[in-house]
């Protein structure tokens, strides 16, 4: 949204770097693939219902791993559909990421010392990107997951040198000047993932 | 209406007395413990015959009887019509855990078959689909055995925390 709340002047060309548009149109058509596994499934069917609505954000769930770029893993995963969840997930055509919500897929929940037949973390067979807290999470903590997501995409890059698993800093130095770096876990890690919220609230206040 | 002790005076006059033996006093309600080798004609009888006409089995679960070296096999019965209830107890050893199917006699008895020979490793002979029904097919153990250890890893994944 942050690109069309400014104004043209002249003619309809947006002057962006490359990988910032295409971070954006990614950001923008998180497509997740629609299953769920527990009560969390209840949640997420709220969160896409009209009162939270998630296609908002560009958010509508496809039937197809083959068309799906995030897998929101709502509920208990048993050890048997584990292998099912690494197949699926396997599927999904990249880039692809996982949201893992609720406390049975973060760590194995209420399970995690006598359910003999729970994965004790969804982490432990797939990659996962944001984990949400909660059991069930309420639906804004999984829109808050799907910001934390959308950050995330925003700062990934296409540059050489840039290690992607890693934490990132964008800076825009004005004119075509962008300086991306690396950095380790740290208080300015944290501050630079909130900066694109930041900045899109900065250019609506001077849009109006 | 049949009461339990009424139900086990038929049965002990069709089967004989050693076929089944009564349990009166116990808490909730009575029941009866049948031979093993014999619950399949008990429960067609039960079903056929007229005055009982036990056509619903509203539960069967597996138990496991640890001190004993048991398992068991509980029958909740009902007649719709009869409007009656029966509750039959099969008990066998733990080390051969198998007695007859009542699957062609109730349809509900199918699934429920499935899951205690899942959780329990009690066999059901003449069974049509004798499979696990809710633990994967290469699961190892009976987990609501009470001595049931837990295997370390399934498929490389590691169980415990």
């Amino acid at each position: 949204m942050g690109l069309l709340d400014k104004k043209y002047q002249d003619s309809n060309i947006i002057v962006v770097s490359l990988e910032k548009a295409l971070n954006w149109a990614r950001k923008s058509s998180l497509w997740y693939m629609q299953f769920g596994l527990a009560c969390c499934a209840i949640e997420m069917m709220a969160t896409a219902a009209s009162r939270y609505d998630f296609d908002r954000f560009g958010i509508i769930p496809r039937s197809s791993p083959r068309q799906a770029d995030v897998m929101i893993v709502a509920g208990t995963v048993t050890l048997k559909m584990a292998t099912r969840i690494k197949r699926l997930y396997e599927q999904m055509s990249e880039p692809r990421y996982v949201i893992s919500m609720g406390s049975c897929s973060n760590c194995g929940g209420p399970y995690w010392e006598h359910g003999y037949h729970v994965l004790k973390g969804v982490d432990r067979v797939v990659p996962v990107d944001v984990y949400v807290p909660g059991c069930p999470p309420r639906p804004e903590a999984l829109l808050q997951g799907f910001l934390h997501l959308q950050n995330k995409i925003m700062n990934e890059t296409l540059v050489e040198g840039i290690n992607p698993d890693k934490p990132v800093v964008i800076q825009d130095k004005g004119g075509d000047q962008i300086d991306i770096k690396n950095v380790d876990e740290t208080d300015e890690h944290k501050t630079a993932q909130i900066e694109f919220p930041q900045q899109d609230v900065k250019s609506k206040k001077e849009g109006a | 209406m049949k009461t339990t002790e009424e139900l086990h005076q038929i049965l002990s006059g069709q089967f004989g007395e050693e076929a089944c033996e009564l349990k009166a006093d116990e808490k909730v309600a009575p029941w009866i413990i049948v031979k093993p080798d014999l619950i399949r004609d008990i429960a067609k009888y039960l079903r056929d015959e007229k005055g009982l006409r036990f056509d619903s089995l509203m539960c069967l679960s597996g138990v496991h009887y640890q001190k004993e070296n048991e398992l068991g096999v509980t029958y909740h019965l009902y007649s719709t019509t009869e409007k009656h209830k029966l509750t039959l107890k099969v008990i066998m050893p733990e080390d051969d855990a198998h007695l007859p199917t009542v699957e062609q006699i109730w349809k509900t008895a199918d699934w429920h078959e499935r899951e205690a020979y899942d959780m329990f490793g009690i066999r059901f002979d003449g069974h049509p689909d004798p499979r696990r029904i809710l633990c994967p097919d290469d699961w190892e153990g009976y987990p609501l055995r009470k001595d049931y250890q837990v295997q370390e890893f399934y498929r490389g994944m590691k169980v415990e925390y």
